[in-house]
């Protein structure tokens, strides 16, 4: 015990210890957080793509069976950053492991990145299998790849992020399960998934509008096909925006210690 | 001159939103290599003066610092320098003891290194249970699991909140020995118990803690002398009706049909008063057969301390009890 103290000013051991630790538990519970998703996605496609999509015909110029594709992509994307950053702080809190989180010399900081970083880079990798399953079935083109790529990864952090927050909210499995079952999945489903809304009657688009989700699938869309529902930009502005109230929402968790710290 | 404090804590107190007062104006400074006890009934506030220390908790008063760093401005100085091992069995059930150790390590900052690991899980019985799964292991291996965690970063100070809560005698003895080793290896340790023995037999001082008041820090001897009574019994030759006025000077009191005479003083004033006793009882013609002489015990003083606490809350001065009894090196 003479070692001397060593005082890390960056605590990245910390951050790659809870890194592995997530990616491990990622790897013990890899049926459900990959096979699951990947068997569905796939068949959404033998459902919406060949069965009914044959029936549907060309929207805006593109198949109906890849042009579901961004959509189911970022569906999964959604359902899956939010259970895995939300799983990710909530066991520690559910089982008392947090205590050593909370007593480590690592910062909010630190601590954010590495449970969002890994819970992110979880949701990349399935959206991108995805992507490569979803191109067995349907023909894909990739209008802006870098934009593809940049809205993936902004989308999984942002959405892990809003999932850190909902697993330091929730005080049980009923509340971790309560806002992407209830909230986020009705939204997507009605954000233009399976449709353009353009599609819909006038009043429905205009209530569409109001769906934050509708911006995200339309540009994530737009990187794909070049068409979008929205303006890029607007789609953007909405996703970024969403991201900074994320991280203002998180800055507020650690500051008070709100679910965290008595 | 006393040495630097390990550990500093200062004016210390807790307010829990629910309007609980857990801590008020804790002051205790902790020397290095020593193992202090802090003692004190459920609910007393051992547990959250822990946690204040180790950033689990946030103080609403006073201040903490770790070998001079404080807790809240250069808490990467202070909690580098901790180690914890909480009450409950807070573990990871799906990974090793291996993987969990190493997971601890990075947590606070440091590099790998697997000869230090290994000799942590050695020290502690657990180098073969390595590879299993934490939900496999006992519950006594658990908690070695958990001292594991929190030394694998060599920490300077180790926190061991109710160390043998629920585990077997043999374990018991088992961590004491452990706890011994790791002090002899230049580890400062803080327990909270509420296992008198456990005190008596480890620490090399005792805090009582009651209603989120530190009511004393004494070294053990100390305490026994300062707060130890004895009992002296006389068992006499003849019977007594009633104590004479010649021996109104000594608390006395008389038992078993006026057979035995019972003394009951201050440990420390013993000296002085038992052979006066003994002299005026021979002057006065009482003859004695037999004595017996009894010590109270750490447990009989502490349940007293308690109880006073319980009968007499803080509308005396809550220093007055602490002033009388500290040693000078002790007060801030």
């Amino acid at each position: 015990m003479s070692t001397p103290i060593q005082v890390p000013t960056f605590n990245y051991h910390a951050i790659l210890a809870i890194f592995r630790f997530e990616m491990t538990r990622f790897g013990r519970t890899l049926w459900q957080s990959l096979v699951t998703p990947v068997i569905t996605t796939a068949l959404y496609f033998v459902v919406f793509g060949a069965a009914i999509g044959a029936r549907v015909g060309d929207i805006e110029g593109v198949q109906y069976g890849s042009f579901i594709v961004p959509g189911l992509i970022m569906l999964s994307l959604f359902t899956e950053s939010l259970n895995n950053a939300s799983f990710g702080i909530h066991m520690p809190k559910f089982t008392g492991t947090i205590y050593e989180i909370l007593s480590a010399p690592v910062s909010a900081f630190e601590i954010v990145l590495a449970y969002v970083g890994a819970a992110a880079t979880k949701s990349v990798l399935l959206g991108l299998i995805i992507l490569a399953t979803a191109s067995l079935f349907v023909p894909i083109h990739i209008a802006h790849p870098l934009w593809m790529a940049a809205f993936l990864v902004l989308v999984a952090t942002t959405f892990s992020l809003f999932g850190f927050i909902i697993g330091i909210w929730a005080k049980g499995f009923e509340e971790l399960q309560f806002v992407p079952m209830l909230v986020i999945t009705p939204l997507t489903f009605l954000g233009g998934v399976f449709y353009s809304i353009d599609m819909l009657p006038a009043g429905w688009r205009t209530v569409s509008l109001f769906n934050p989700i509708v911006y995200i699938i339309s540009g994530f869309r737009w990187s794909f096909y070049g068409t979008a529902d929205v303006s890029i930009g607007i789609s953007l502005a909405a996703t970024l925006g969403f991201l900074l109230l994320c991280i203002a929402l998180v800055w507020l968790i650690f500051r008070t210690g709100y679910r965290l710290k008595s | 001159m006393p040495p630097t404090p390990v550990i500093s804590i200062s004016a210390l107190g807790k307010i829990y939103a629910s309007g609980l007062v857990a801590l008020q104006d804790v002051d205790l400074d902790i020397r290095p290599g020593e193992i202090v006890a802090l003692l004190g009934p459920n609910g007393a506030g051992k547990t959250t003066l822990i946690s204040a220390v180790c950033g689990i908790v946030t103080p609403t008063a006073g201040s903490v610092r770790v070998n001079g760093h404080d807790i809240r401005r250069d808490y990467r100085a202070a909690r580098a320098q901790i180690g914890l091992v909480p009450q409950e069995l807070y573990t990871d059930l799906f990974e090793t003891p291996w993987d969990t150790i190493r997971f601890s390590r990075g947590l606070f900052g440091l590099p790998p290194n697997p000869a230090h690991l290994e000799r942590v899980l050695r020290d502690l019985s657990l180098w073969d249970k390595r590879k299993d799964m934490i939900m496999t292991l006992s519950g006594g291996m658990k908690r070695r699991v958990l001292i594991a965690k929190a030394l694998a970063h060599e920490p300077q100070v180790l926190f061991l909140d109710e160390p043998t809560a629920g585990v077997d005698v043999e374990l018991r003895r088992d961590m004491w020995a452990q706890v011994r080793r790791l002090r002899d290896s230049g580890v400062t340790i803080i327990l909270t118990t509420h296992y008198i023995d456990e005190a008596e037999e480890m620490a090399d001082r005792i805090g009582v803690i009651n209603k989120g008041r530190l009511i004393l820090v004494e070294t053990k001897t100390e305490l026994m002398k300062k707060l130890g009574k004895k009992q002296l019994t006389l068992h006499l030759l003849e019977p007594l009706a009633t104590i004479p006025a010649d021996l109104s000077a000594w608390a006395l009191t008389l038992n078993n049909d006026g057979g035995d005479l019972e003394y009951v003083f201050d440990a420390s004033s013993e000296q002085a008063t038992v052979p006066a006793l003994l002299k005026r009882l021979g002057e006065l013609g009482i003859g004695f057969k037999d004595l017996t002489t009894r010590q109270s015990s750490l447990e009989e003083i502490f349940v007293s301390l308690v109880k006073e606490q319980t009968d007499q809350p803080w509308s005396t001065p809550p220093g007055s009890i602490r002033s009388s009894i500290q040693s000078p090196s002790d007060r801030r």
